[in-house]
């Protein structure tokens, strides 16, 4: 029963919130002198020129006092979902600088469209290093499993959407994608697709190698 | 059923399942050659069981065993899991995982990890078990093998194929230095675990020389049959995940073993598109690869272009040709394509090594009454017990011999004897039984006499035959004196009770006995070591099944015709299996294809090789050809199996076949070939698609056809007198190429450091100095003196497998000769 009243509650609620108002225009004319009379009256009238108040009023807002309501693209954009799934980021490790990304490949296993191709070596310290990586843009159909497959968080989806270049197949190199170090501090973990979810401390089961 | 049990086949049923098998085979092959899926991690087949792992575990006759050493009996029942041993299995695993480390992701194995598979078959979600880690550093063993401690689980599979298997015996179990276990463990958890745990915890993998590099042939087995990342190739590591490669079954193109084997390829970059192969890999449990055919792999003709002008030119070189020069590493296909040269255009065909392998066949067939030797190498391996190496530097010539010949001592309770000028101290050390002989040079006809001898059955040999070989023994008695237990009956007076007792007692007693001792000139001829009668005494104890394989030496011999009719006679008179290894990849298909012609002089045209116009799969001549893998075609291997290899890299130049088109002749592709290889000489006229390259779960092998050998009329019975043949100088050379050199195209490969040298044993090398001059008939060069120090004794080895140097030509019909040393 609980539930029912509560239901109604929110209704009345709703039914006070609702201020709709019926405009009065009067009786539309019938014939044609009446008609002709009415056009004349508000044409001669001083609604028009409240009218053009009205746009007047919002070029000075816009031009001198910066309320510009319109997105001057491509100069400007709007902020984008974290759940969108634009050209991809590579991100570095916060500490050390160095990129997050192993060279497991699983990325590049994953990909549906066969887009990602990667190059790896063996490093002087005993280390995998990525030589090379690739993503063809012209073929990448932005699903979202490299992301989502990837065990370091190193490969996420960004907010870049321009996937237009003068060649069908743009590539992207690893250098491309990777947070430059300057701007190391302005990095933000992602929370998008294939991030940790908030609550996945609760999800790990402990094992009893904490000696 | 009486007829199969008689058979020495039992059955039993797994599973449910009736599985005929033969006697004494363990229930984990039985089961795997019939579909049952039983887990094991530490086994090889065609090696001893380690019982490592302790997974196979299963209940057969309701008590548990370990499938893998458990030979099956008639009427056995096996379950292979039921809760209990399911729960084992699973504490098995959840042990192996502790301290495993968790980046998967940059593992080799990547994905093909049996750790992994083995994991999740058994559900493994949580870690019940812990215990403090001991940090393991990586390591690299030798120029190919890297070991990473940190991800081994000790299972022995490298162990125990390099022993059981390679021969090399390079690897052994090493103390980790990890803590002990809780004690209380023992009681709280399962077993078969518990074992398996404890000795983990106590053990990795070292080199068995006690320093930290192997000191082993490099052939790279133990990198194929590690279950997870811990060995892997020193050029593979870190370059390529498993599943990016894409597989080509194929044949290995380096020796006459023409072992299966896998090329992986992948593009070479992301800006280079052409494949390029990253490894090799094999069917472990069925083949065993040398260095050659794991490493040797990028022989590729890289940069073969179509010029038509070249096309043109070797037309017109071909048409005034009078000999083609080439050598037996071409496919089936070639050699076919090359004799129709012969058929149409009359040009010669020349080719060292085919030929004499080619003369030395003639001979035997003549003798025997069919073109092919009976023994098979394969069954060999699995049944023979006691095996016979004439004229073959194993370790060199034919590694999978090699590994037969170890094989046959680790598996069977086998013995061998190695007979060849060169001592090998490897193949000493294979067995308890092994002996090698340093036979004189050129005393092959005495081993093989020696052989008829002891072993034949004197009926079916000819009266010439039995008369010479009791010509040469002489029966003479000799008095040998002999220690006996005697029984001496004493009688005692005991000191208390003062009564007599007789009491029996043993006493050594000296006789002196006279005996027939049959001794023969032909071990003197061979030089044979003073006890060889109680050698042989000890090793022919119990054998039942004989094999003998003879070399390349029987064929660069000067008595070579007689070798070959005394291989034929020892066939036909005796239990020996004999099986005869060709010297190069596809001699035996050279040899039954072409009609080969001598050495003669006029204009050349070199195959691979030398001659005055070149064509070359090697990039270095004047008009380029596709390297073994970059085409398709047939190999004829030892086994006398005809093999498909497949193109694991393209190829943008002209092929044989496409000059033979120019001439009018040719076909549209050449495996259009294939099915026109000579019937008459006992290949099949099969279509290049319909042979199949693989091998089956029991273990069978399913490639290609077998050659069908030829009725042959019988002109050559009976054999000469022995000839000896010295060779004497100041530095006797044997025509040998190092380990993991076989021809110019193993030279080629980046991971194949064996340089062209002079190869001498330690003592030899300090003797000869750094470097040397030498002096082949007129033909002067400075080489570096290399140790192998498997070798022993003061001939020292020279490699063929550069053509420049025209070895073969200054050997000539031996593989023995005497070289001048320069002033260095």
């Amino acid at each position: 029963m609980a539930h029912i009243e509560e239901h109604k509650e929110t209704q009345s609620i709703q039914k006070e919130k609702q201020n709709y108002v019926m405009l009065d225009f009067g009786k539309t004319p019938e014939y044609g002198l009446p008609a002709f009379i009415q056009v004349v009256r508000r044409s001669l009238s001083i609604e028009l020129l409240k009218g053009l108040g009205v746009t007047f009023r919002e070029m000075i807002n816009a031009l001198f006092r910066g309320k510009m309501h319109t997105t001057k693209y491509p100069f400007e954009k709007l902020p984008i979902a974290p759940r969108y799934r634009a050209i991809h980021e590579m991100l570095r490790l916060l500490e050390s600088g160095h990129y997050r990304c192993i060279g497991c490949g699983l990325c590049e296993k994953i990909c549906i469209s066969n887009c990602i191709a990667m190059e790896t070596k063996y490093d002087e310290n005993q280390r995998k290093e990525v030589s090379e990586y690739t993503i063809n843009f012209g073929r990448c159909i932005f699903c979202g499993y490299c992301a989502e497959v990837c065990p370091e968080l190193a490969i996420v989806h960004g907010g870049r959407y321009e996937t237009a270049s003068e060649q069908r197949a743009g590539f992207s190199l690893f250098e491309d994608m990777l947070t430059p170090i300057d701007k190391l501090k302005e990095q933000k973990e992602f929370a998008g697709f294939g991030s940790i979810s908030s609550n996945a401390d609760e999800n790990i089961k402990k094992t009893p190698l904490a000696y | 059923m009486e007829e199969i049990e008689s058979n020495g086949q039992i059955s039993l049923t797994i599973d449910g399942k009736v599985c005929v098998a033969k006697e004494g085979e363990y229930i984990l092959n039985i089961a795997r050659a019939n579909g049952i899926f039983i887990p094991a991690i530490c086994y090889l087949t065609r090696c001893s069981p380690t019982l490592a792992c302790r997974i196979c575990l299963v209940e057969a006759d309701e008590k548990r065993v370990y499938s893998c050493n458990t030979k099956a009996k008639d009427g056995m029942n096996v379950i292979v899991s039921n809760e209990e041993i399911l729960e084992e299995r699973r504490a098995i695993m959840q042990v192996y995982d502790v301290n495993h480390p968790l980046q998967c992701g940059v593992c080799d194995q990547s994905g093909s990890c049996e750790l992994q598979n083995y994991t999740l078959e058994l559900g493994v979600d949580e870690q019940p078990y812990k215990i403090v880690d001991v940090k393991r550093e990586s390591s690299n063993w030798s120029s190919v093998l890297h070991y990473d401690p940190a991800l081994c689980i000790v299972c022995e599979r490298c162990v125990t194929v390099c022993k059981d298997m390679m021969g090399d015996s390079a690897l052994t179990t090493g103390p980790r230095g990890g803590e002990g276990l809780d004690k209380d463990l023992k009681d709280t958890m399962p077993k078969d675990a518990y074992a398996m745990w404890n000795k983990l915890q106590k053990s990795v993998i070292v080199p068995s020389n006690d320093t930290d590099k192997t000191n082993c042939s490099d052939c790279g087995e133990c990198l194929a049959v590690c279950p997870v990342g811990a060995l892997v190739s020193r050029d593979f590591m870190y370059t390529s995940n498993a599943w990016e490669l894409q597989k080509i079954p194929a044949t290995c193109a380096h020796c006459s073993s023409g072992c299966q084997i896998y090329y992986e390829v992948k593009p070479t970059s992301i800006a280079n598109r052409d494949k390029k192969i990253y490894r090799v890999t094999n069917e472990w449990n069925y083949v065993s690869l040398c260095g050659a055919g794991r490493f040797g792999y990028d022989f590729e003709n890289k940069t073969a272009t179509k010029d038509k002008k070249a096309l043109d030119n070797a037309i017109k070189a071909i048409k005034k040709a009078d000999a083609i020069r080439f050598n037996s590493v071409i496919t089936n296909e070639e050699a076919l394509m090359l004799q129709m040269l012969k058929d149409k255009l009359g040009i010669k065909l020349i080719n060292n090594d085919a030929k004499a392998f080619k003369d030395f066949m003639t001979h035997y067939a003549n003798a025997k009454g069919s073109n092919l030797s009976g023994g098979n190498i394969r069954t060999m391996m699995q049944e023979s017990d006691f095996i016979i190496s004439v004229g073959s530097a194993l370790r060199h010539d034919n590694p999978n011999v090699r590994y037969l010949f170890n094989n046959i001592q680790k598996l069977n309770k086998g013995a061998g004897l190695y007979f060849h000028p060169v001592g090998d101290k490897l193949i000493e050390s294979l067995g308890k039984n092994v002996a090698c002989i340093t036979n004189n040079i050129n005393s092959e006809e005495a081993v093989l006499y020696w052989v008829l001898d002891n072993f034949a059955d004197k009926d079916k040999l000819p009266k010439e035959v039995n008369d010479y070989l009791s010509s040469l023994s002489t029966i003479s008695k000799k008095t040998v004196t002999e220690t006996i237990m005697e029984d001496v009956v004493e009688v005692v007076v005991d000191e208390t009770s003062g009564e007599s007792k007789e009491v029996t007692k043993k006493v050594p007693k000296k006789l002196e006995r006279e005996i027939e001792v049959k001794e023969s000139k032909l071990l003197e001829m061979f030089n044979a070591p003073e006890d060889f009668a109680d050698i042989l005494e000890k090793f022919l104890a119990k054998k039942e099944n004989f094999s003998l394989v003879v070399g390349e030496d029987l064929y660069f011999h000067p008595q070579s015709k007689n070798l070959a009719i005394l291989v034929a006679l020892i066939e036909s008179s005796t239990p020996f299996n004999v099986a005869i290894i060709p010297p190069k990849t596809n001699s035996l298909g050279v040899s039954l294809i072409c009609d080969l012609d001598e050495e003669c002089d006029g204009y050349i045209i070199g195959y691979n090789e030398a001659g005055d116009f070149r064509l070359s799969a090697l990039g270095n001549g004047h008009l380029d050809m596709p390297a073994l893998n970059q085409q398709e075609g047939t190999l004829t291997n030892m086994h006398k199996v005809v093999v498909p290899t497949n193109a694991a890299l393209s190829y943008n130049g002209y092929t044989l076949n496409d000059i033979l088109n120019e001439f009018g002749f040719g076909e549209r592709t050449t495996i259009n070939w294939t099915k026109k290889l000579p019937v008459k000489k006992g290949f099949e006229s099969r279509e290049f698609d319909s042979l199949p390259n693989k091998y089956n779960n029991d273990g069978s092998e399913d490639r290609g056809y077998s050659l069908k050998p030829q009725k042959v009329k019988i002109t050559e019975s009976s054999p000469q007198a022995i000839t000896l043949n010295e060779v004497s100088g100041e530095l006797i050379a044997y025509r040998c190429n190092p380990q993991r050199q076989f021809n110019e195209f193993t030279a080629t490969a980046h991971q194949i450091f064996e340089p062209f040298a002079l190869y001498a044993s330690e003592e030899k090398s300090k003797e000869l100095g750094k470097k040397v001059k030498i002096d082949l008939d007129g033909k002067k060069f400075s080489l570096d003196v290399k140790v192998d120090d498997r070798m022993s004794g003061d001939i020292v080895k020279l490699p063929d497998f550069k053509n420049s140097f025209e070895i073969y030509k200054f050997f000539g019909q031996n593989r023995f000769k005497s070289i001048t040393l320069g002033k260095a």
